[in-house]
């Protein structure tokens, strides 16, 4: 080795092409109930799944134009008999592997299956530090114990675990002991995502919502926990949309950088796409992914940014966050083509605080098929 | 980097579990996967991380790495340890 210039790893965003990552939505089944799930209201029944043989040929389409992470999803990925074929269908793919489950309907004996199928990483979402609250925000008792049992499990094979706390108002008091959880159970990687109001939260707003004195304490609280367990684990966190100043690059841009496949083979540029009116979706069952993913219209509907209004057009921020979320422009001004309401620019930004104001205690709307 | 703990001879560094180097001909090379992270390795990184299996002394790479491409070993063992060392540091390599 001979060359001067300096050998490398650098972090790839702006020099890889896209798409980067697939969400693969095994099924719409799941046991649990969880009020903010980011599945669809309109939830695809069972006789509509694709079988694992398409999802072998759909991952073998996606590494060829570049794919490199899956994301074995759902629903309840664990409820499909085939899982372990798929996450060695998507091994076989040459995809890096991650599991997403909610812990219930997975056995020691399927962990053990999909680790020797080379599964590379898991990732378990905690509703509270404490069990009845986290069982009746999760719609299903005994959840608490079985994510507690699967991510052990995980570890114990070897597997790197991502523990995801899902914040709102009923637990976003308990971050540090939902933090500290995590820490017990050796997750190398937590995600503290505060509630996104789509589909399922969206009917649960008011019951989720938290006050803005809350979210603020929650966002030194986090702060201070980053600083605190620097080099011990990865924290990765956002600030809650309703309480931002500037949006969030809602999926890193619209057909930019990751696409989702729902269980009977839609193919949406993010899992609330299908709430904007207009769009034509593509399926895999018709189309190949490379296809879809230059040239369905849906995929092409908000690609780049030039379509964007001002205050946008001319913003400096405008390759940074893509204007957000166009689903959230939609559902809050009417239009997705306007620049999200959340970037405290926009002429609807006051209808956000009027939301964000909204807090009522009343029972969750339990997702259910 | 100033003072820096050097990597034992003995060492036999491994990517861990849930850390992947592979080559993807649409992203044009080699990509190393981890948890919501992807980096590009250039040519060089990825002749260095196939030898990190765990298995093979730090010495014992670089030996090779020297022979392989025809190249002075102190030059070697410097440019070796910088990539794992930083890579180490980002949890994506066990020394």
């Amino acid at each position: 080795m001979t060359a001067e210039r300096p050998v490398g790893v650098t972090a790839s965003e702006t020099t890889l092409h896209a798409p980067l990552g697939l969400l693969a939505e095994l099924t719409h089944r799941c046991p649990l109930g969880c009020p903010y799930c980011s599945n669809p209201l309109a939830l695809e029944p069972r006789d509509d799944e694709l079988d694992a043989a398409t999802w072998s040929r759909v991952f073998q389409e996606a590494a060829a134009f570049g794919v490199l992470h899956v994301h074995l999803s759902g629903g309840e990925p664990g409820v499909r008999r085939d899982l372990v074929d798929i996450a060695a269908h998507a091994r076989e793919a040459g995809l890096y592997t991650n599991l997403i489950t909610s812990g219930v309907g997975i056995t020691t004996r399927t962990m053990r299956d999909l680790w020797e199928a080379g599964l590379d990483h898991v990732q378990v979402s905690i509703q509270d530090a404490d069990a009845v609250s986290a069982d009746r925000i999760a719609g299903y008792r005994g959840a608490f114990q079985r994510k507690h049992a699967l991510a052990v499990e995980a570890v114990r094979l070897g597997l790197p675990l991502t523990i995801n706390l899902v914040v709102h108002r009923a637990n976003i008091e308990r971050i540090g002991a939902m933090v500290d959880l995590a820490l017990g159970l050796k997750a190398s990687r937590i995600e503290i995502a505060h509630v996104q109001y789509y589909g399922w939260a969206l009917k649960n707003r008011a019951a989720l919502m938290p006050t803005a004195d809350q979210v603020s304490r929650a966002v030194a609280e986090v702060e201070e926990l980053r600083r605190k367990h620097h080099g011990r684990i990865v924290i990765d966190a956002v600030v809650p949309d309703y309480h931002a100043r500037f949006p969030k690059p809602c999926v890193g841009g619209w057909g930019r950088r990751s696409l989702n496949v729902t269980p009977s083979g839609r193919v949406l540029p993010c899992h609330a796409a299908e709430s904007i009116p207009g769009l034509e979706f593509w399926n895999v069952r018709e189309h190949s992914l490379a296809d879809i993913w230059t040239n369905s219209p849906a995929f092409n509907a908000f690609r780049g940014t030039d379509f964007l209004p001002e205050p946008c057009a001319t913003c400096e921020r405008r390759e940074l966050d893509f204007g957000g979320c166009r689903c959230q422009a939609f559902l809050v001004t009417g239009d997705a083509r306007a620049t999200d309401p959340v970037c405290h620019l926009s002429p609807h930004h006051a209808r956000i605080a009027e939301l964000a104001a909204v807090q009522e205690d009343k029972p969750y709307d339990y997702r259910r098929m | 980097m100033d003072a820096v703990v050097p990597i034992a001879d003995d060492a036999k560094p491994r990517l861990p579990r849930g850390v992947r180097l592979t080559h993807s001909e649409a992203q044009g090379g080699f990509v190393l996967l981890a948890p919501e992270r992807i980096f590009k390795a250039d040519a060089i990184a990825a002749e260095i991380l196939k030898r990190c299996t765990g298995e093979a002394t730090f010495a014992a790479i670089v030996d090779d790495l020297a022979t392989t491409f025809n190249a002075p070993r102190e030059r070697i063992s410097a440019d070796v340890s910088k990539l794992l060392l930083g890579l180490a540091e980002k949890k994506l390599l066990e020394l």
